[in-house]
């Protein structure tokens, strides 16, 4: 980590939610510290909060106190700053893959065909040639997160939230998605966070790990991941990977007696 | 926990399962096998045939029965002596007159009506809190029977076309105030929140994603409203006007002219399908534009 100041600062954010049944603590105050083009993922139980993180750091709600500090500057509350990718694609049916892609630009004001000039070529390189000028329902699954993707990171900020983008695919696109994220990752320097319910993705793609606990939603634990990139999928097999994956199995308390059994057997 | 499960998903099993043991010496019962139902489909002439078959037939009946006395002629006209009046109607009477002013009190309704009734119900997405107060009153005009209040429209814009307008518009605003409204209602907020994230503004979002996702709702309305401008319309000259088809049937009944009404209903029923015709090709181009 280096002395300069973070890219992405958040500073004891807190969330409380007041509800008819009395004020409802989403998250406890958090801190997290990630520096310029880092990979970080937040991984936990449903309801611990992260959603409400990332919601907060877009500026879409108000923390209870607390800041986000983008460069150092104070971001809090204001909208526009990070790209973010919720769980669903949301590319707008109307439009064609291309015009999806463009989206933020054309919403920064950006001339359309200056928008499409520079969407084409990054549309070409990353898996959509062909695609261009069909509508999203003509595509797959994976085709479609990829344009929602690409979408989030032509809207060129230096910081990306990925909310679970590839939660709702199949293990094999799943898979194939994750090297496509990594290759675009190293290809644009982001600084990325990642939520998903996936332990393994999280290890896989990450350089650091946060596991959240829930009522009220909390850091418990940070976990740095030290294997080398680029990463390769007998990555997964490295002592150090596994050992990593049981700390966060036990830290999220997935059945330990069953992965203790399945330990043994392997 | 495996070996818990096992006996209750055998008790399941069971219930599933009866037991199917017949005794040895008891005959099993014949099944009754049987070919699947099917329905032969007629070519499209045997089917255009039997349509025009009726249709002459209904009409051949009528002539005849008319003719022979069966019916009272004077009441219920005859199909000779209504082409004959038709013939009249186009010649020497005010056929075109009343379709053209119909025809424009119709579209000029249905195109007030279904614009400002879609800006209308697209307008309640702007605020939260003033759809919650005009929504009582929108439901309370959706439950008024509009042509209730077509006497005090006519009273209100007078007997020419200004008033027809007004009655058509009315019929129609209210549904598509209500259907672009259900637009709005349906939207993903999640939609929105990708939008604001974005660094969007209200009307960024309200261009980009609110229009273009309500107008499916919005063009499902056109061909109900169609058909509910013509009823304004004829309604409205049903109750005081000096021209349009509405007002032909009327005078044609009060002066015992049966065969008139029969050709004006006619004529009516002709407009009415040629604009509902029209308004589903325009429906099919405009869902082609938009792709949902």
């Amino acid at each position: 980590m280096s002395v300069s100041t973070p890219k992405l600062h958040v500073d004891n954010l807190s969330m409380t939610f007041r509800t008819p049944a009395g004020a409802f603590p989403a998250l406890a105050p958090i801190s997290l510290s990630i520096p310029q083009g880092r990979f970080v993922s937040l991984i936990g139980p449903s309801g611990c909060g992260k959603s409400t993180i990332f919601n907060i750091i877009a500026g879409l709600i108000e923390p209870t106190s607390g800041r986000v500090l983008i460069d150092g500057v104070d971001a809090t509350g204001t909208i526009g700053r990070v790209g973010y990718m919720l769980q669903k694609d949301l590319l707008l049916p109307w439009r064609t893959v291309l015009d999806n892609v463009i989206l933020g630009m054309e919403i920064q004001s950006v001339p359309l065909r200056t928008a499409r000039e520079r969407a084409l070529p990054l549309l070409h390189r990353y898996g959509l040639s062909g695609f261009e000028y069909l509508y999203p329902s003509s595509l797959s699954g994976g085709m479609r997160q990829r344009a929602a993707l690409l979408r989030t990171l032509l809207f060129d900020t230096d910081v990306i939230l990925l909310d679970e983008p590839f939660g709702a695919l199949d293990a094999q696109t799943k898979l194939q998605m994750q090297e496509w994220l990594m290759a675009l990752w190293s290809d644009f320097g982001k600084t990325v966070l990642f939520v998903t319910h996936d332990i393994e993705e999280a290890i896989y793609l990450s350089d650091e790990l946060h596991v959240m606990g829930t009522r009220p939603g909390r850091i418990i634990a940070s976990i740095p991941v030290h294997l080398p990139r680029p990463r390769v999928r007998t990555s997964a097999l490295t002592p150090e990977f596994l050992t990593i994956k049981e700390r966060c199995l036990e830290l999220l308390d997935v059945n330990i007696a069953v992965s203790a059994q399945v330990n043994k057997a392997a | 926990m495996a070996i818990q499960d096992s006996p209750s998903l055998g008790a399941l099993a069971d219930i599933g399962v009866p037991p199917q043991t017949p005794a040895a010496g008891k005959p099993v019962a014949a099944r009754s096998t049987r070919r699947l139902p099917a329905q032969r489909e007629w070519p499209t002439w045997a089917l255009v045939t039997a349509q025009a078959g009726i249709l002459i037939g209904a009409l051949g009946l009528w002539e005849i029965s008319a003719r022979a006395g069966w019916i009272d002629a004077f009441f219920w006209s005859q199909p000779s002596a209504i082409a004959q009046t038709l013939g009249i109607f186009f010649t020497e009477g005010d056929a075109w007159t009343d379709i053209s002013f119909t025809f424009r009190s119709t579209i000029f309704g249905f195109l007030l009506g279904t614009t400002a009734g879609s800006l209308l119900g697209l307008s309640f997405w702007w605020s939260r809190n003033y759809a919650a107060v005009v929504q009582p009153y929108v439901i309370c005009l959706e439950s008024i029977p509009k042509l209730a209040l077509a006497p005090l429209i006519i009273l209100v814009f007078g007997i020419g076309l200004v008033s027809k307008v007004a009655v058509a518009t009315a019929l129609t605003l209210v549904v598509s105030t209500l259907t672009a409204y259900a637009g709005v209602k349906a939207l993903d907020p999640d939609g929105e929140k990708l939008f604001y994230s974005l660094g969007a503004t209200r009307m960024q979002v309200f261009r980009k994603l609110v229009v273009p996702f309500c107008l499916p709702w919005i063009i499902s309305v056109l061909r109900v409203n169609i058909g509910l401008a013509l009823t304004g319309a004829i309604v409205g000259e049903f109750i005081a006007s000096q021209h349009g088809l509405g007002r032909a049937i009327l005078y044609a009944g009060q002066t015992y002219d049966i065969a008139l009404v029969w050709v004006a209903v006619l004529v009516l029923s002709t407009l009415a399908m040629v604009m509902y015709a029209t308004v589903s090709w325009l429906e099919s181009v405009l869902r082609k534009g938009v792709r949902q």
